[in-house]
């Protein structure tokens, strides 16, 4: 077992000599120098373990991918059908170079993963991108013991609390039912992959009227229901004349599409944006939507927090957004913890 | 107090102005008097007088969560508003609404915390936030707080009330205006179509002027003889008069005595004295507009004189006859007891030189003399003149123009004079505080004093969004260190700031403080050495130190509008 020894900082913390770190900030991302390994590498490298399909950690140009056999279609579909996969199925462990890596669900969006990697002794986990909120379309979360964590921290602020996603759609029921008694078309923008899939699971619960989504929707919309999600059935507006009318409809978009002349073809509209970020009313009146409704496929604060006790880690690295927050508030708890940066620099080898 | 929290729910979660107005009228069809009364009083900007602050709320949610001050701090930065960060920390996910009403709410449990100790406030205000949802909170917070900023103007209010009753806008704004106690008779009385008595300790609300587009590279832009005529036609339809530099008030003497109201709405009566026991020499039944001012010598005082005196509740002699104050009247609203508002600028003109020529001379009371000009072009050369003269610029005002209400485009137009601007170099930055909360917008400035950037100014408008989130890219590549929420950055960006004024300030590290700064525009194409420095500065408040030229002479006569 690693000597894990705490200075008042907490920023060195796992032993000081590389050889005993199992994973390292690299120019390339975070790897695992005995394992050769990267995981959701920003940068080309040869093997690259991948949490989930969001662009920002499921990046072109790697020379194999391995990634949870769920996740591995909406990789294929967003990097394409040519890149070398080998999808690894949740809990089996696999060897790389004497280094036992394994997958477990983050319930973040479908075939979301975190990693486990154990060596000499040594576990760590990467959650990637996680919750702890019930979703019906995405595998749920498993707690994993360690040694060290490395977890995202994205909504990592006390005000960040999140109700079911029940609840949300609930409230998104009432904003679409009004909108419709004016004859006015409800425009719900949401990430294309993971949070619209989700809403249409949510909203099944209330409806069956089927609902439209953008084009950038339906290919990951149809993978969801390969995989035996059920959903709200979805058309596509693509496949529909211009002047079709919407005027009772829920439409899908990402948020891309917000302003631009995809638009047009709606006439009364009324514009939502379902995202963890619409819990504070500044951030959703600067970005110009009429209704805000929180719903987030990242952890809350108090996931995060319950989150790192239930996995025993002695040492937290904590990455994205509120990264430093977090650390200091597990710190105060007595928990070693600094932000992923502060993790071994591995110096540029090529 | 549910339906009103419904109320700010929909006025929430729209943009559009009708449709906020709408929620409003839905509301006011509904609620009771007592309880329309309290929700005009807040939306219409009214607030409680402070018994609770937010530091208070702050301290109280700390206690309640059990989080770190630091923490909060952090929490505050991502919300940009106490009353909302609280809110968020501790309200419920579930409405535990009571069946209180709004009025209840406010007379039962609020205002009676007044009479309570800290502790004992404290322990009320955290019991009714356990019960509270986060809406419901949020809306607690702003009421015991004041500044129940939610997105709605007052005008809308007044629209809708207008919109339910059937009387007309400027009859609604008069009833709501100045000083009220929120109450079922009051809105009663405010809202009753038969109801003729107005209160005639009150002002009418003012007329504002829009100001003419100065900025050159902006396509209404006015800044030329031909640019002027085109806008405005012949100039015989036209009064010039100066913009003066203190505060808009008026005047009023009834029966029931004489009331000095500023623009913000505030009895002012008893800081100006003076002005008070000059205008019991006006006829009863008089209303005048016009500009407050500090007055030596035959010329104006700079603004920071009459700040002095509106600092000051009784002001003494001595004080007095160092400040002293006049009166500029502009217009003529009541005479005789009767609304004067619906004659025409010239008319009312020539009844306030009427009224002002009966008073004992001389007098505090003195009419805003007429501005001679014969061209536009010459116009334009007297709005360059203007600061010479210690005055803001020039206002124009149709002579047939009536006297409406609120700011209208088209009969009046404030023409300022050009600001001072300078090239300063970006300090230090902090986020902003409600829509711009998480972004880094608050900005301070520095000019170079020798070889040292000296902070000069602050200021938090002026850019695009694109532009705002450009920068705020930049802030966070560029920090160098930082201090809570605060961070110094590379000293790189150069911004050209506009500011109306200058004055000495030994409170200031560059011994003196600019007046209104603002962001014009972003030099990228400047360096920070390129940057402007303190010595500039400088010239310029030796400048304005050798005083202010004369005005020159006014015409003395004001001309019938041309009503062919």
């Amino acid at each position: 077992m690693v000597n894990h020894t705490v200075d008042s900082t907490g920023v060195r913390s796992v032993s000081s000599s590389l050889s005993d770190s199992l994973l390292v900030n690299s120019p390339h991302g975070l790897y695992c120098p005995p394992g050769d390994f990267y995981i959701d590498p920003i940068k080309p490298v040869d093997r690259a373990i991948i949490t989930h399909g969001h662009s920002d950690h499921a990046r072109p140009g790697m020379g194999h991918y391995y990634c949870s056999a769920n996740s591995a279609p909406l990789l294929a579909h967003r990097l394409g059908k040519d890149i070398s996969v080998t999808p690894l199925d949740y809990g089996t462990v696999s060897d790389f170079r004497g280094v036992r890596v394994s997958l477990h669900p983050a319930g973040h969006i479908r075939g979301s993963a975190q990693v486990r990697v154990e060596h000499d002794h040594q576990c760590w986990v990467v959650t990637g991108d996680f919750k702890r909120c019930a979703d019906p379309t995405a595998e749920p979360f498993e707690v994993v013991e360690c040694d060290v964590l490395i977890t995202e921290a994205t909504f990592a602020v006390p005000i960040y609390r999140w109700r079911s996603g029940e609840a949300v759609a609930a409230e998104i029921m009432d904003w679409w039912r009004g909108n419709q008694a004016t004859g006015t078309t409800s425009l719900l923008f949401c990430y294309s992959l993971g949070k619209a899939q989700r809403l249409l699971a949510e909203l099944g619960r209330y409806t069956q009227k089927t609902v439209y989504a953008h084009g950038a929707v339906m290919p990951l919309y149809r993978i969801y229901q390969q995989q035996g999600v059920t959903m709200l059935s979805t058309e596509s507006t693509v496949d529909l004349p211009r002047d079709h009318d919407y005027s009772d409809a829920l439409v899908l978009a990402p948020p891309s599409a917000h302003r631009s002349s995809w638009m047009k073809r709606f006439k009364r509209v009324s514009t939502g944006f379902a995202s963890g970020w619409m819990q504070v009313r500044g951030a959703r009146r600067r970005r110009g939507y009429h209704r805000g409704f929180v719903l987030s496929d990242h952890a809350d604060w108090p996931g995060l927090i319950h989150t790192v006790r239930q996995t025993g880690a002695r040492q937290v690295y904590t990455t994205h957004g509120h990264n430093e927050v977090l650390a200091r508030y597990l710190r105060e708890q007595d928990i070693a913890a600094a932000p992923l940066s502060a993790l071994h620099q591995q110096p540029a080898s090529d | 107090m549910q339906h009103f929290v419904q109320l700010f729910r929909s006025i929430d979660a729209t943009t559009s102005s009708n449709a906020k107005i709408d929620a409003l009228v839905e509301y006011f069809r509904a609620a009771a008097p007592a309880d329309a009364a309290w929700a005009v009083y807040f939306l219409s900007g009214k607030r409680l007088k402070r018994f609770i602050t937010s530091r208070d709320l702050q301290l109280w949610a700390r206690q309640l969560t059990g989080l770190p001050e630091w923490l909060f701090a952090e929490c505050y930065s991502s919300v940009g508003d106490t009353a909302e960060t609280v809110a968020l920390l501790v309200g419920n996910e579930q409405t535990g609404d009571s069946s209180l009403s709004l009025q209840q709410w406010l007379e039962n449990r609020i205002l009676p915390l007044r009479q309570l100790e800290k502790a004992q406030q404290a322990q009320a205000v955290k019991g009714w936030w356990q019960q509270l949802s986060i809406t419901e909170c949020f809306v607690l917070n702003k009421m015991l707080t004041g500044a129940f900023r939610v997105g709605v103007a007052k005008t809308m209010v007044y629209k809708a009330l207008a919109q339910v009753t059937g009387l007309p806008q400027a009859v609604i704004a008069h009833r709501f205006i100045g000083d009220w106690q929120p109450s079922a008779d009051f809105y009663r009385l405010a809202v009753d179509p038969e109801q003729r008595r107005s209160d005639s300790a009150k002002p009418y609300p003012f007329y504002l002027a829009y100001p003419l587009e100065l900025d050159p590279d902006h396509p209404d832009s006015v800044t030329t003889g031909n640019q002027l005529e085109n806008r405005l036609g012949p100039t015989d339809h036209w009064l010039a008069e100066w913009k003066w530099d203190g505060i808009r008030g008026q005047m009023l003497h009834h029966q029931s005595g004489v009331y000095l109201w500023s623009r913000g709405e505030d009895v002012i009566t008893h800081q100006f004295p003076e002005l008070a026991e000059a205008a019991t020499q006006l006829p009863q039944g008089v209303v005048l507009d016009g500009e407050i001012l500090c007055w030596r010598e035959g010329r104006p005082e700079p603004f920071s004189a009459l700040q002095k005196r509106l600092g000051r509740k009784r002001p003494s002699a001595r004080f007095l006859r160092q400040y002293p104050a006049v009166f500029m009247a502009y217009d003529l609203l009541e005479y005789g007891h009767l609304n004067q508002r619906n004659q025409l600028l010239a008319q009312r003109k020539q009844l306030l030189a009427t009224v002002l020529d009966g008073l004992s001379q001389p007098s505090v009371f003195r009419q805003s003399p007429p501005v001679a000009f014969d061209s536009w072009p010459m116009l334009e050369q007297l709005r360059q003149s203007a600061r010479h003269y210690g005055v803001e610029g020039l206002m124009l005002k149709r002579l047939d123009s009536p006297y409406l209400s609120g700011r209208k485009k088209g009969d009046w137009w404030k023409y300022k004079v050009d600001p001072y601007t300078l090239d300063a170099v970006l300090l230090y930055a902090q986020p902003g505080s409600g829509r711009r909360a998480s972004l880094y917008t608050d900005y301070t400035f520095g000019v170079w004093q020798d070889d040292e950037l000296v902070p000069v100014a602050k200021a938090y408008s002026g850019l695009s969004d694109k532009a705002i989130n450009r920068v705020d890219n930049w802030i966070r590549k560029n920090t160098v260190e930082r201090f809570g929420p605060v961070r110094s950055v590379r000293p790189e960006l150069v911004f050209e700031l506009a500011f109306e004024n200058i004055a000495p300030s030994p409170r200031h590290k560059s011994r003196l403080a600019l007046r209104f700064p603002r962001i014009k525009r972003w030099r990228e194409d400047k360096t920070s050495r390129e940057a402007d420095s303190l010595t500039m500065l400088e010239h310029l408040l030796a400048e304005k130190a050798n005083g202010v030229s004369p005005l020159p002479a006014a015409s003395g006569r004001i001309a019938s509008p041309d009503q062919d």
